[in-house]
């Protein structure tokens, strides 16, 4: 009975987050007039080999890097090791517009670098919009994996590895045979986050003028004026992606990964030589392309702009930017462990499907999935008046959802579910089903048991669901730019109001802002990882 | 720890609820008392806040703005119907204005004041929206390698003479879709078609993501030639002198292409008065030096003087074709360089 109700409640919210997608479905019956033969005809041959490049390269990419720099930064110690850490989280507090138009003030042909070289007689080889855009997004989108591989190794990896290595396995080896596979769902984790971001990218693929299916889907919009042709367009790009995930999990559906219980006492296997500064160059180097060189080069615009920028405010669009961030953080936390505390008491394909539907919004392009819940919730408003007024209540009863923070908030976890539920789930994956056992004799059920033995197992996995979250919505333009009430101009808003008239310069200024604010919750998490990590020793 | 983590969560969700109440409270009777005008605007804030400030100055009326991408902006007055808060839509490129009169969210305005002083080819036929300042897209040219008597009009950039030398920007600019639809009015869908094939015969490079990088590719000599809309130039040469020149398409060759940022009548306006003043006052005197010399832009009107920048770049005549045929035909010159595989 019990588990009847969760599973209505997840299947719920799969459909207030749904709600997009559901106007995305309504539009297959209209008509796009010839639209959409034109696009088939002369845009998608292209737009779909572009966009299965830059999805498996920034794949393939980020999961090299992330995977190779949490490995180094867990197992073993090299110089820096601890520092690196945490700084290699940070690029992920820069937007992967904001990433790309800063390297490229600093590479492209008319930058005071490529100009100095030029007049050593050294030029900078030509990039191409494709490369240049699958090297931005993989160094704003890598950390992703890095985070979520660096709870796997640290938390399962060491102890197994120690278990292989007595075994007589070489490291090397068991990295391979015994690490990374029990990493897989972490590492899986990751790389969805990283594929769905990329698809749904416009941002950066726009600095560089690579055409892809998001900057398709935006000209049927804005250049073509048919919102029906693109949200058809979305409609396929989510099929693509549940088709993937599908796979995914066919493939992994016979295994089960649960935790071995105690976190290990903190000891990491040295380096020696040259190995020890091999591992420095590489995170350093990597620290350096992805965080330092872009941010270097927004501070230095920032010098030149901040009298004519900076203002009062500042602290209005900072208030706004934090209150939105932190909000959407916490909800969007708190329906991760509903629906995974739900999937766990009432397993079964239709809970399983309402999970997976709920976290589709991260692949859709930001502004298509903002009007859809616009449309859908004006709707629903206008939906809800007219009942009042039916049953005779007349404009007593006007019920208003657009314009307030609420919707917002709906929008914000239909976007981000997918990043906060990645950890929580994989969190819930890791539990035992004989601590489940256990718990029933104690006879702690429902919401006892989830308070008492799933909350604590899961704090490592909601804390980075609500670091990831914080950082993301920080970073988010599109859902903010319709649905913010008067007054919640947000710093990423700023990025707005100056970009789109081309001042790439001044817009370093909220660039900045965001980036310090990106700081603050990646620190706490470095914190509390070291403080969780002294009390067990 | 935990409890920590727990108390955090809770904290956070009582200042989250607790803000929100506060912010629904403080946003609801502060709309019913002093009545603010609403505005959509795809401007952006730092070119719209000085001219509704000095606006409410002149009139006493405040002003309350949503900034956004046009279309999100006419889908969400769409969405809002009846129940929208907005009075004003204010926005950049002729085919965005006509596509909002088109999906029926703007209404007609009977003014004398701007029928007087907006010329008929920069506002909608039926009266729906109003060109407030003009950008002119025209040609830009290297002055080191390029004598102006080369140049004549769009189409000339076709020629072979520009073989390798003309820079583009991207075609997903609304600028150049509306370029475009505009050649197609005057010269038909077949040989505009031949011209657009001709400039990405010519391209120099890869086209540009933004009019700005295009001008410093110019500077630079890497192309010869290329076409932007005047105020990006305007900008850079506030910073220092660059060697580009401005060439304006004569009255013989079909005159300069014109583009307009403009602004309508929400069609279920909660406050029509203010927005008709408002709009009546961004063609009077002051809102006209704001509203243009803001962006360097031309004013509407022909006797405010330009900002000194523009003013130094000399006369032109525009192309005087309706600007709503811009709007009307863009989904066609989309389609046309899709085809002719202008990015």
């Amino acid at each position: 009975m019990q588990a009847r109700l969760w599973q209505l409640m997840v299947v719920a919210i799969a459909l207030v987050m749904a709600l997009p997608m559901i106007v995305a479905v309504a539009a297959l019956g209209a008509d796009s007039a010839g639209v959409w033969s034109h696009i088939v005809e002369y845009v998608l041959p292209r737009v779909t080999v572009n966009t299965l490049l830059l999805v498996v390269g920034v794949a393939v990419l980020s999961l090299l890097l992330g995977t190779i720099a949490a490995w180094l930064t867990s197992v073993f110690d090299f110089p820096g090791q601890r520092w690196f850490a945490w700084c290699l989280m940070l690029p992920l507090a820069l937007p992967g517009y904001v990433t790309a138009f800063a390297l490229s003030g600093v590479f492209e042909y008319s930058s005071p670098l490529a100009g100095a070289l030029r007049f050593w007689g050294i030029s900078l080889p030509g990039v191409s919009a494709g490369l240049a855009s699958t090297l931005c997004l993989t160094l704003t989108l890598y950390p992703y994996v890095f985070l979520l591989a660096r709870q796997a190794f640290l938390s399962q990896g060491r102890r197994s590895l120690e278990v292989a290595q007595s075994l007589g396995m070489r490291q090397a080896r068991g990295m391979w045979r015994v690490a990374l596979p029990f990493a897989r769902p972490w590492l899986v984790a990751g790389v969805s986050l990283v594929i769905m971001e990329t698809l749904a990218d416009f941002g950066t693929v726009k600095v560089f003028n690579f055409d892809t299916f998001t900057t398709a889907i935006y000209s049927a919009w804005f250049g073509l004026f048919s919102l029906t042709a693109a949200l058809q367009m979305s409609l396929c790009l989510l099929v693509l992606v549940v088709a993937a995930l599908w796979l995914e999990r066919r493939a992994r559906r016979l295994r089960r990964y649960t935790g071995v219980g105690q976190k290990d006492p903190q000891h990491r296997l040295p380096l020696t030589g040259g190995r020890r500064w091999l591992a420095t160059c590489f995170c350093g180097g990597l620290f350096v392309i992805a965080f330092l060189v872009p941010v270097g080069q927004l501070v230095v615009w920032a010098i030149d702009y901040v009298q004519l920028e900076w203002s009062a405010r500042y602290w209005s669009y900072l208030r706004a930017s934090v209150s939105l961030a932190t909000f959407a953080a916490v909800f969007v936390a708190l329906l991760s462990v509903l629906l995974g505390f739900g999937r766990r008491r009432a397993p079964g394909r239709t809970t399983d499907s309402a999970v997976q539907v709920s976290t589709l919004g991260y692949a859709l392009p930001g502004t298509v999935l903002a009007v859809g819940f616009f449309v859908a919730l004006s709707g629903v408003q206008d939906g809800l008046t007219a009942i009042g007024r039916a049953l005779g209540a007349g404009d007593a009863f006007v019920v208003t959802l657009t314009g307030t923070l609420w919707v917002m908030l709906l929008a914000y976890a239909a976007r981000f579910l997918a990043v906060g539920f990645s950890p929580v789930g994989s969190g819930f994956e890791r539990i035992s089903p004989r601590i489940d056992d256990t718990a029933e004799i104690l006879g702690l059920r429902g919401v006892k048991r989830l308070r008492q033995v799933y909350l604590p197992l899961l704090t490592p996995g909601i804390a980075t669901a609500l670091l990831l979250v914080f950082v993301d919505v920080m970073k988010e333009l599109p859902i903010t730019l319709i649905t913010r009430p008067f007054g919640w101009d947000t710093l990423s808003v700023r990025i707005f109001q100056m970009t789109t008239e081309g001042e790439w310069q001044r817009a370093s200024i909220p660039a900045l802002t965001i980036v310090l604010c990106g700081l603050i919750p990646v620190m706490i998490l470095q914190r509390q990882k070291s403080n969780s990590r002294g009390a067990t020793n | 720890m935990n409890n920590r983590i727990l108390m955090l969560c809770g904290v956070l969700l009582v200042t989250a609820c607790g803000g929100n109440q506060k912010g629904t409270e403080t946003a609801a009777p502060a709309v019913e008392e002093s009545a603010p005008l609403v505005v959509y605007s795809s401007r952006a804030e730092q070119l719209i806040a000085p001219i509704f400030a000095a606006f409410t100055e002149d009139t006493g009326i405040e002003v309350q703005y949503v900034t956004d991408d046009p279309q999100p902006l006419i889908e969400r007055l769409k969405a809002e119907g009846e129940n929208t808060p907005a009075s004003v839509l204010l926005t950049v490129d002729a085919g965005n204005l006509w596509f909002a009169a088109d999906q029926g969210v703007l209404a007609g305005l009977d003014s004398q004041t701007l029928k007087a002083v907006v010329p008929s080819f920069l506002r909608d036929s039926q009266d729906r929206w109003f060109g407030l300042s003009l950008r002119a897209r025209t040609i830009v040219y290297d002055t080191r390698v390029v004598n102006p008597s080369q140049l004549s009009d769009y189409a000339s950039l076709a020629d072979e003479q520009w073989q390798g030398k003309l820079c583009l920007r991207t075609s997903k600019k609304v600028y150049n879709q509306s370029l475009v639809a505009m050649l197609i009015e005057t010269l038909g869908a077949a040989p505009t078609e031949t011209i657009v094939e001709g400039w990405i015969n010519n391209l120099a490079t890869d086209v540009f993501p933004n009019d700005t990088k295009l001008i410093e590719a110019v500077a630079d000599g890497r192309c010869a030639v290329g076409i932007v809309n005047t105020y990006y130039l305007g900008r850079l040469q506030k910073q220092g002198e660059l060697p580009v020149g401005l060439y304006f398409p004569t009255e013989a060759d079909g005159g300069v292409h014109v583009n307009v940022s403009g602004a309508g009548v929400v069609k279920n306006a909660a406050n029509p008065e203010a927005a008709q003043l408002l709009l009546e006052w961004l063609v009077g005197d002051r809102g006209q030096a704001l509203f243009a010399n803001e962006n360097l832009e031309f004013p509407v009107r022909s006797d405010v003087t330009p900002h000194p920048i523009v003013d130094a770049w000399g006369p032109y005549s525009a192309s005087t074709v309706p600007l709503e045929n811009a709007g009307i035909r863009q989904a066609e010159a989309v389609k046309l360089m899709d085809r002719a595989g202008y990015r």
